[in-house]
């Protein structure tokens, strides 16, 4: 009975009545192919959504994914162009990622910078190795598997890239709720310095959780490019801001200890298909933006109201 | 030593800052020729003259521990609206044009500060939300249109550039001087009025604040709102510098005015910072920015590589010094005691 009072199942409500409304208003779109391409449009921000649920469990913050994305997508275009082969520019790319995260990590966990403002700062950083390498110009013309890969079925009609995002979201799913390193998570988002008195080594687990960001976003960034089949200097700029709305609105608590990936789950198909419903009212882009900011509100403060009604959701920790 | 221990912090910080800015402009005068000259004060100043306004709304805010990712969609909102109305009513007084802009603002600052400090929403989660929200009440309002230069009166757009006085070849223009004398006023405020005060003690220690009898929501409440302002009083200066306004107007100013912010001192914790080294900051973000386009060694794409590595140097430098610094302190403190 609790579980049907918890957020999970007050967002899986909303999932509900978004999901019937789509399906009334428009008849294709239960179809298979609309539902693949809700994903494919997005699936760069939700593939990061899931790792961004880490990193703000564990009471920091990444705003520099949506630049590492971009970085990741110019370096392939501008090595690839360059005439190395597609393959090992991929491990490249995967390995600037890596660094990336490991760039930001020592920084805020070695060095105690808060993680707003080092992500920030790399923020506006990678970004701009991305422009000192394309400068203003695109490129595109990637090798056909690549673009395959990006645009078409792989098994059937379930491209690459969702089912990567399933296969990542059950090995993260484990990862978090399952193991060891999950609860450590919990426990340093609650409380680091509890975390660090029970002789768990925090700043080693922040920079394994930094670095696995930067590697999300370098992947998220090929699978833009191969999808697309183009890069530009500007590729997922104002990436960052979404995904962070996806895992506030999952219910995660922006200062950290707790959450969980369900509640992502359930907020990136609440968003998703929240957009394809305003998309057949005619809703354009900017005002559904809106509207997703409105319910990101709503969603913080409807449990509070709750909160003086007995029996209701547990309360949550405010600053 | 002695000298240095006597300074507070937050001096030692703006003469730091005002140190980098001496040997930026050196370095700058080296390698571009014709650099110093009163182009380039002017060019800045009137560049700055915007971010200066908003970056001292952001640091109100920051001092109280909180953040506001609003200003961007609120200068864009606001320069909008105010082209709108002076586009219909042409014969509108200055003044009462510059008071629309102010209340727009403020009302949008409102709006922040009743979801953050009454509804305790955290900071990040509102003005992100109200930053997608703000700037789709912008499309919704601009329907389709946009706001250009000719449908402007020449007092407005006369306005940032009409010269006020000069020391030399540095020729103060209205715009940066009246933002100048914003900001002054506001520093004047933050360091010598009690109720300013207060953004400083709910920063540093909310509790503590609550349990000194200050109504540390009103606090909060406040700063957004004059966050509001500046960004509305900003709106007006970038209709008036720009005269064209399109939906993106303002677009990423958020992060700039958090970014001139954080170089210029201001803590993101809250509790300490200045107007003073935010508008330095401002400042120094973006001397750099103009003269990477101008240095020929590098391509000016570099620019904002540049500005993230800075951002990163001056707050680890500033962590580290201070933290070295506070060690010191109470060694001697210390040592005096025994």
């Amino acid at each position: 009975m609790s579980r049907l009072f918890s957020w999970e199942g007050f967002l899986f409500a909303c999932l509900v009545v978004i999901f019937t409304f789509n399906a009334i208003a428009a008849p294709d779109f239960l179809g298979v192919s609309n539902q693949i391409n809700l994903f494919q449009l997005s699936i760069e921000k939700i593939i990061l959504a899931l790792v961004m649920t880490f990193v703000i469990i564990n009471a920091e913050i990444d705003l520099s994914v949506g630049s590492m994305m971009g970085l990741s997508a110019c370096t392939f275009g501008y090595l690839y162009q360059m005439g190395l082969p597609a393959p090992l520019v991929i491990l490249i790319c995967l390995f600037i990622g890596i660094a990336g995260g490991l760039f930001n990590g020592w920084f805020i966990a070695r060095l105690g910078l808060p993680s707003l403002v080092v992500t920030l700062a790399t923020l506006i950083g990678f970004r701009g190795l991305a422009r000192v390498m394309l400068e203003d110009r695109g490129i595109g013309s990637f090798p056909d598997w690549f673009a395959a890969l990006g645009q078409k079925g792989l098994i059937g009609p379930v491209p690459f890239a969702l089912i990567a995002f399933v296969v990542l979201f059950i090995l993260l799913y484990i990862l978090l709720e399952r193991s060891g390193f999950g609860r450590k998570t919990y426990v340093i988002g609650s409380n680091r310095d509890v975390a660090d008195f029970a002789g768990i080594d925090t700043a080693r687990h922040k920079i394994i959780i930094f670095t696995m960001s930067g590697v999300a976003a370098a992947f998220a960034g090929l699978l833009y490019a191969a999808r697309v089949g183009a890069v530009r200097g500007d590729v997922a700029s104002g990436f960052e801001l979404d995904v962070i709305t996806i895992v506030l609105l999952g219910g995660v608590s922006i200062f950290g200890g707790k959450g969980s990936l369900v509640g992502t789950l359930l907020a990136i198909l609440i968003v998703l298909n929240l957009r394809n419903g305003m998309a057949l009212l005619s809703i354009t882009g900017h005002i559904q933006t809106g509207v997703i900011g409105l319910l990101l509100i709503a969603s913080v403060v409807i449990p509070r109201i709750k909160l003086s009604t007995p029996r209701s959701f547990k309360p949550e920790v405010a600053a | 030593m002695g000298l240095l221990s006597r300074l507070s912090p937050a001096a030692l910080r703006i003469l730091a800052l005002l140190a980098v800015l001496a040997i930026v402009i050196l370095f700058f005068a080296s390698q571009i020729e014709g650099y110093l000259n009163g182009r380039l004060f002017n060019r800045i100043s009137s560049s700055v003259a915007i971010m200066a306004l908003i970056a001292t709304g952001q640091t109100l805010v920051i001092l109280t521990r909180n953040i506001d990712l609003s200003v961007g969609s609120v200068v864009g909102f606001t320069a909008f609206a105010t082209g709108s109305i002076i586009t219909n009513h042409p014969e509108l007084n200055p003044l009462l044009l510059l008071l629309y802009a102010a209340l727009v603002g403020t009302s949008f600052g409102i709006i922040n500060g009743l979801l953050v400090a009454y509804a305790r929403v955290p900071s990040i989660i509102v003005t992100l939300a109200t930053m997608a929200l703000f700037r789709s009440f912008l499309v919704e309002y601009s329907n389709a249109k946009s706001i250009t230069s000719d449908s402007l009166p020449t007092w407005l757009t006369d306005f940032p550039n009409l010269p006020v006085f000069s020391i030399g070849t540095l020729e103060f223009r209205a715009g940066f001087t009246a933002s100048l004398v914003v900001v002054l006023l506001v520093h004047l405020c933050l360091t010598r009025l009690r109720p300013a005060r207060a953004l400083f003690a709910v920063g540093s220690n909310p509790e503590a604040a609550d349990m000194a009898g200050i109504d540390a929501k009103r606090v909060v409440f406040a700063a957004f709102a004059l966050s509001g302002l500046m960004a509305g009083l900003a709106g007006f200066m970038f209709l008036a510098r720009f005269g064209n306004i399109t939906v993106v107007a303002g677009l990423g100013f958020e992060l700039k005015s958090v970014a001139s912010s954080v170089v210029g001192g201001v803590n993101i914790f809250g509790g300490s910072g200045s107007v003073i080294g935010a508008f330095l900051g401002a400042i120094l973000v973006d001397l750099l920015e103009t003269s990477l386009v101008r240095w020929a060694v590098v391509s000016e794409f570099w620019r904002e590589a540049v500005l993230g590595a800075l951002i990163l140097l001056a707050v680890a430098t500033d962590t580290i010094l201070s933290r070295r610094l506070a060690k010191l302190r109470a060694k001697k403190s210390k040592e005096t005691t025994k």
